[in-house]
């Protein structure tokens, strides 16, 4: 049981999450379109590629690696099979959202999002719920264009957090963001597809594992 | 707490004062935790299977003591033994023993939503409302399918059937019952928004493929016309025509026959009107329907009538001739009856005595000092 735990992460790329993706994926789903000069985030500049007509151009190379440590991440934790909540609050994608969460067996929270959920856990579900292990936002902001409430909560209960951050976002306190765009369905789309695959494969190879481990 | 406000006296009282040190109580009641706002108890799926076996054994000796048999022993058996056999004068019925299937005494929605490894058995979970999202989710899924329909026949350029579904008969769950049926609470605005999707969806031309759905959620309006059915003449042994005819007015209950080719005779109880209304204003006021149709001469009628007092009873048995003379008469006539007041009960009866009052309206006598 140990080796089964300890194993995956001797390896930079356990799970290979190099292959899913590739720099023409991300750019035909238009990743790297951002929103116009005035909505930049200053804490998004080190991100941004460059500025055309005004529009933003985020960094594909940076958002490639940043996507790889994000996809990785979510494989470790899948494996060691830990809750997984995708958080969305873009009306446009909430049924996508939870489509994808309930295909890989992972949860979802697309909706308006209770003051106390994180933070008052044991009083809103009852004592000995399990919070989260890993929050993923597919968008960082909320109805109202503000940081969503979700990712100051996870700080505070040390639930890591990956986040989709576009170039009105705030990256500061989410632990693996992502600079990319998550307001086009092309984009959003392959977010969800990444994720998905990733889930899957990191749940297949533990259950692989377990079954060579018990053959032995 | 006390200690800390021990200290800050101390640090306070810097002059002469410094010695003494004023001991602020306070109770331990602030300081505690408030349970009740903890949310109620969470039972597990073994604790309630626990409690089911225990049931049923227990439903089994019960039998068995009751001397009957346990096989056929139902859940009014049940009761009926347990309040024979721990009799209780409590007014309240749910302070009374009582023996019920588990599955009725702890609600559902307390059960525990989360397995032995601590991950919860619905995708919805974290939300705090799964049932209600998981509905609109579901919802949401059956507009898109009908919107991929609708696109695709478009796309063939089939018509879009437009059937006019008859809406009329048919309302929409009310939140109660949708509490109901979701186990959990729904606010106003979440209620409402969940009408407005369910609208969405039948108004799209091809809403018929999710019919058997979109049933699930709207109920029967029964129909309330009643049209007031005028019963037809009977006729009696001797061939005379007959109608009966019932009426009532404050407490008073009549039942009226009246009979064609009369003479204009009226029995009351078996004694005649002469004898059993004294005052004119009673008899009047039988006489007024005949008199209202001019058929004064030519109906006899037998009344029963029971409770209330002289001019109530007057008043149900009027009432009851009208209706029973309903049959004898064109529909015209019983259009000017009804304008007349004939046939409407008075819906007048004593109005109570409220408190800090000596009557239904008089007040108690003003005193200035």
């Amino acid at each position: 049981d140990d080796k089964l735990l300890t194993e995956p992460l001797r390896h930079p790329d356990f799970f290979n999450v190099k292959e899913l993706f590739t720099l023409k994926d991300l750019f035909d789903a238009r990743v790297h379109l951002g929103h116009k000069k005035g909505c930049r985030h200053r804490f998004m500049e080190p991100y941004i590629f460059g500025c055309r007509l005004d529009q933003d151009i985020i960094d594909l190379d940076q958002t490639m690696q940043h996507l790889q440590l994000a996809l990785n991440f979510t494989a470790h934790v899948a494996y060691r099979g830990g809750i997984i909540l995708f958080v969305s609050r873009k009306r446009q994608f909430c049924h996508l959202v939870e489509s994808t969460a309930r295909a890989c067996g992972e949860y979802a929270h697309t909706r308006y999002w209770q003051g106390g959920l994180l933070t008052n856990a044991h009083i809103q579900f009852g004592p000995g719920v399990r919070l989260p292990d890993l929050l993923i936002f597919l968008s960082t902001l909320n109805n109202v264009f503000e940081p969503h409430v979700a990712i100051r909560d996870a700080a505070k209960m040390n639930i890591p957090t990956i986040g989709v951050v576009d170039t009105n976002c705030n990256p500061c306190l989410i632990s693996y963001p992502i600079p990319g765009n998550d307001d086009s369905p092309a984009a959003v789309e392959l977010y969800c597809k990444l994720f998905r695959m990733t889930i899957i494969r990191a749940k297949d190879k533990r259950r692989h594992s377990e079954a060579v481990e018990e053959l032995r | 707490a006390v200690g800390r406000v021990l200290r800050l006296c101390r640090r306070w009282g810097a002059g002469p004062r410094a010695q003494t040190l004023r001991l602020i109580c306070t109770t331990t009641a602030v300081h505690r935790k408030n349970a009740g706002a903890s949310g109620p108890e969470k039972y597990t799926e073994a604790f309630i299977k626990k409690q089911i076996e225990e049931f049923n054994l227990g439903k089994r000796h019960l039998a068995n003591m009751m001397g009957e048999d346990p096989e056929t022993f139902t859940q009014e058996d049940i009761d009926r033994a347990i309040a024979y056999l721990f009799p209780s004068g409590l007014f309240d019925e749910q302070a009374r023993p009582m023996m019920k299937h588990p599955n009725e005494v702890f609600p559902e929605q307390r059960k525990i939503q989360w397995g032995e490894d601590g991950r919860p058995f619905h995708f919805l979970f974290y939300t705090g409302k799964q049932s209600y999202y998981s509905l609109m989710h579901e919802t949401y899924e059956k507009w898109l399918n009908v919107q991929k329909h609708q696109d695709q026949l478009i796309a063939q350029d089939l018509p879009v059937q437009k059937e006019k579904r008859n809406l009329a008969g048919s309302r929409w769950l009310t939140k109660i019952e949708l509490e109901e049926i979701l186990l959990e609470k729904v606010s106003d605005d979440d209620y409402s928004r969940f009408i407005k999707l369910l609208q969405k969806l039948v108004a799209l031309p091809c809403a018929d493929i999710e019919d058997k759905y979109i049933q699930k959620f709207s109920r029967e309006v029964p129909v309330q016309l009643q049209k007031v059915v005028i019963e037809p003449l009977q006729y009696d042994e001797r061939g005379v025509a007959f109608s009966t005819g019932e009426g009532k007015r404050k407490t008073a209950r009549a039942t009226a026959v009246v009979y064609d080719n009369g003479t204009g005779k009226i029995t009351v109880n078996g004694i005649d009107i002469l004898h059993y209304f004294p005052v004119l204003q009673d008899r009047e006021q039988l006489l007024f329907p005949f008199q209202f149709l001019g058929r004064i001469g030519k109906h006899d009628t037998v009344c029963t009538v029971s409770g209330g007092g002289r001019s109530a009873q007057a008043g149900a048995i009027r009432l009851a001739t009208a209706k029973a003379l309903r049959s004898f008469v064109t529909e015209k006539e019983v259009e000017f009856m009804r304008q007349a007041g004939l046939l409407t009960v008075d819906p007048r009866v004593k109005e109570r005595k409220k408190p800090g009052q000596e009557g239904p309206r008089r007040k108690f006598t003003w005193k200035k000092r």
